[in-house]
């Protein structure tokens, strides 16, 4: 992308005029040159004659290869996906694991995925290391709902995808009580095979931002809001 | 809200009295904690809740902790949020089968608890393992010896603010994995270790591999002891934190480097020897006064003395049979199968129903990293175990920590709950 700066020259009044016009002509040039206006400023005039000249396609090349569009969805997915907090919560064997992608062999900070937070309000993933017992499984659902949206989750190891070996009375599998994004297979996966993990749940949030828990439940609509009459704080935000 | 709409935990919550105490003692430095924080009618009993998600319970223990100011009054820990059934399982499974799903129990010592498990088949079975499989053990044994305190001794740090070292004893951890790999094929729950033996011999290149390990061990065993044992800020935390004597422990049953720090040289591995720990010249290190520093140094010393026995049975290493020959127990070699209609039958039968067992009860205990790890077994003569049962020693030494870290300060009960080594995965099974 080519990125060219232009110095705005003179006073103030002078400043104000200039952005006007090169405010126009950005929206001039978007639209294909039809728009009413005040006249562009000389130093402008040769490139409006070139686009002037352009066909369609090459309107659209010109286009493409000056500027650099997104939606804002896409833009925030990028730097979500590459920031994930994930929650220092650990419950087995599979813990030992998700410490080893801290350390130095797998090093999960090459991705930006190393500020484990300890409190479940700072962070975004929640990755399950290990079987859920029936008692366990309110306590995680409740650091679940703690979590701040948007948030994920990866169900690690075989025993909270599907109880594993154990497949007894005392285990549930993740799924039945919370939604889960990734599933990391292994008894206990290895590190890579959790950092694998990690980067589809990457790629899932960079491609596929609308792919949340939300959309696949059938649950959009349902977020919790401060309500307004509550502390001010959260009657401005939810007026915002 | 009515009484029955009460959550369990609201419930476990105000079951717990709250009986206000006397006037606090006064501290070494002369000073109550009145001169601290005003007339003692402003102060309150606080009830805190840690866990189970906490990071510094080491997985998912949730203590009660009734604080007065800054100092643990009462300390009431609710286990069985990882509790897995395991017991249960095992009496539904055949005895070979058993194994990978008590192997998950304690998850840092797997070996020892597929090791108590198979020394109780084989004690009631019968069973003579050969020599080459003993040593097999005990190498692989050790190495998670080592492992386990390398975790632990990564996260304590970690749970006293000393972040580095939990790269380097992951860096070390890795190794020592690397090998498990090797011998066994995965990295934690190997199945190593079966009834008769082991699994497998090991490959060419594991000792090759295990050599080059064991001679850089101690040297980085030093660099943490350089790291730590110099540090003045893990000294203060440790040093005269929490200390029980060895009457009061064994009172209450803790074993392994816990009973150990407070002088008791308790270690099956010489008191009782399996598995020919008799062969190996090696020391019990002991602490003195049993505090959090000498259940730390306890530990760290155990790594030398693992790397001696590795290193012995490593160069005494006989030839011979990895497994037993006894072709009721083990499986017959592959070759055997194609010529020996025998083999074939044996095979069948293994493989469909199990080994059989002939009735009778066996508690066979071995010394894990955490302490006494013993496995009790009740056989009714069928394929299937009819009980079984593991005196898991975290759950024991747990009982202690109330009595070690009552009347100091809550910085203080972190650093001890680091030094017991609990892991819940033990505790609650």
């Amino acid at each position: 992308m080519e990125v060219r700066r232009q110095a705005l020259g003179g006073g103030s009044a002078v400043d104000a005029d200039l952005l006007r016009i090169r405010q126009s002509s950005a929206r001039r040039l978007l639209r294909g040159g039809d728009v009413e206006g005040p006249t562009p400023g000389a130093h402008l005039e040769d490139e409006r004659i070139e686009t002037d000249e352009m066909g369609e396609e090459e309107l659209e090349r010109y286009v493409h290869e000056r500027v650099l569009t997104t939606t804002l969805d896409k833009a925030v997915a990028w730097g979500r996906s590459n920031s994930f907090f994930p929650a220092t919560f650990g419950l087995a064997c599979c813990a030992i694991e998700m410490m080893s992608i801290v350390a130095a062999r797998v090093d999960v900070a090459r991705f930006g995925y190393e500020a484990f937070r300890a409190s479940p309000r700072q962070a975004d993933l929640l990755i399950l290391s290990g079987r859920v017992s029936i008692k366990m499984a309110p306590v995680v659902r409740r650091i679940y709902d703690q979590m701040l949206e948007p948030k994920w989750t990866i169900s690690m190891g075989a025993c909270c995808s599907s109880m594993g070996v154990f497949n007894n009375y005392a285990l549930v599998p993740a799924d039945k009580f919370m939604p889960i994004d990734v599933h990391v297979p292994g008894c206990p996966p290895r590190p890579e095979a959790l950092m694998h993990g990690v980067l589809k749940l990457r790629k899932m949030v960079q491609e596929d931002p609308d792919m949340s828990w939300r959309r696949r439940y059938d649950a959009i609509g349902t977020e919790e809001r401060a309500s307004g009459a509550s502390a001010a704080g959260g009657g401005q935000a939810a007026r915002a | 809200m009515s009484t029955e709409a009460r959550s369990a935990y609201r419930r476990m919550e105000e079951s717990i009295t709250l009986s206000p105490l006397g006037e606090p003692e006064a501290d070494q430095s002369g000073m109550s904690l009145a001169d601290w924080g005003g007339g003692h009618e402003t102060q309150e009993l606080l009830t805190l809740n840690m866990g189970p998600h906490h990071p510094a319970t080491h997985g998912v223990l949730r203590l009660l902790v009734t604080l007065q100011g800054e100092i643990v009054r009462d300390i009431k820990p609710i286990i069985g949020y990882v509790h897995t059934g395991i017991e249960k399982t095992a009496e539904d499974k055949a005895y070979w089968k058993v194994i990978p799903v008590l192997e998950r129990m304690d998850y840092l010592s797997y070996f020892f608890n597929s090791m108590a498990y198979c020394t109780a088949v084989e004690a009631i079975a019968e069973v003579q393992v050969p020599k080459r499989a003993q040593y097999l053990r005990v190498i692989h044994l050790e190495l998670n010896r080592i492992m386990s305190h390398l975790v632990w001794l990564g996260t304590s740090a970690l749970d006293l603010g000393a972040i580095s070292m939990f790269w380097y004893c992951f860096r070390e951890r890795e190794q020592i994995l690397d090998l498990f790999e090797m011998s066994a094929g995965q990295r934690m729950h190997t199945r190593y270790f079966q009834v008769g033996g082991v699994m497998e011999d090991i490959p060419r290149g594991f000792l090759e591999k295990l050599k080059a390990f064991v001679d850089v061990m101690p040297g980085r065993t030093d660099q943490y002891n350089a790291l730590l044992h110099s540090n003045e800020i893990v000294l203060q935390r440790l040093r005269g934190t929490c200390p029980l004597d060895a009457e009061k422990l064994l009172a209450y049953g803790v074993t392994g480097p816990l009973l150990r720090s407070a002088g008791n040289p308790w270690d099956l591995r010489k008191a009782a020897p399996y598995s020919s720990y008799d062969d190996f010249d090696f020391k019990i290190p002991v602490g003195t006064v049993g505090d959090n520093y000498d259940r730390f140094a306890v530990r760290l010393a155990e790594i030398y003395e693992s790397v001696k026995i590795i290193k012995q049975a490593m160069e005494g290493l006989p030839e011979g049979p990895y497994i037993t020959t006894d072709r009721k127990i083990a499986l017959p070699p592959r070759h055997e199968l194609a010529t020996s209609m025998e083999a074939l039958i044996h095979h069948f039968k293994l493989v469909t129903e199990g080994m059989r067992v002939p009735p009778g009860e066996v508690y066979s205990a071995i010394e894990s990293p955490r302490g006494e790890l013993g496995c009790f077994l009740r056989s009714d003569g069928s394929s299937k175990p009819a009980r079984v049962h593991v005196r898991d020693p975290s759950f024991v030494n747990l009982q202690a920590l109330s009595e070690m870290a009552e009347g100091s300060y809550i910085a203080d009960l972190i650093a001890t709950l680091a030094m017991l080594d609990p892991v819940l995965g033990g505790i609650d099974r």
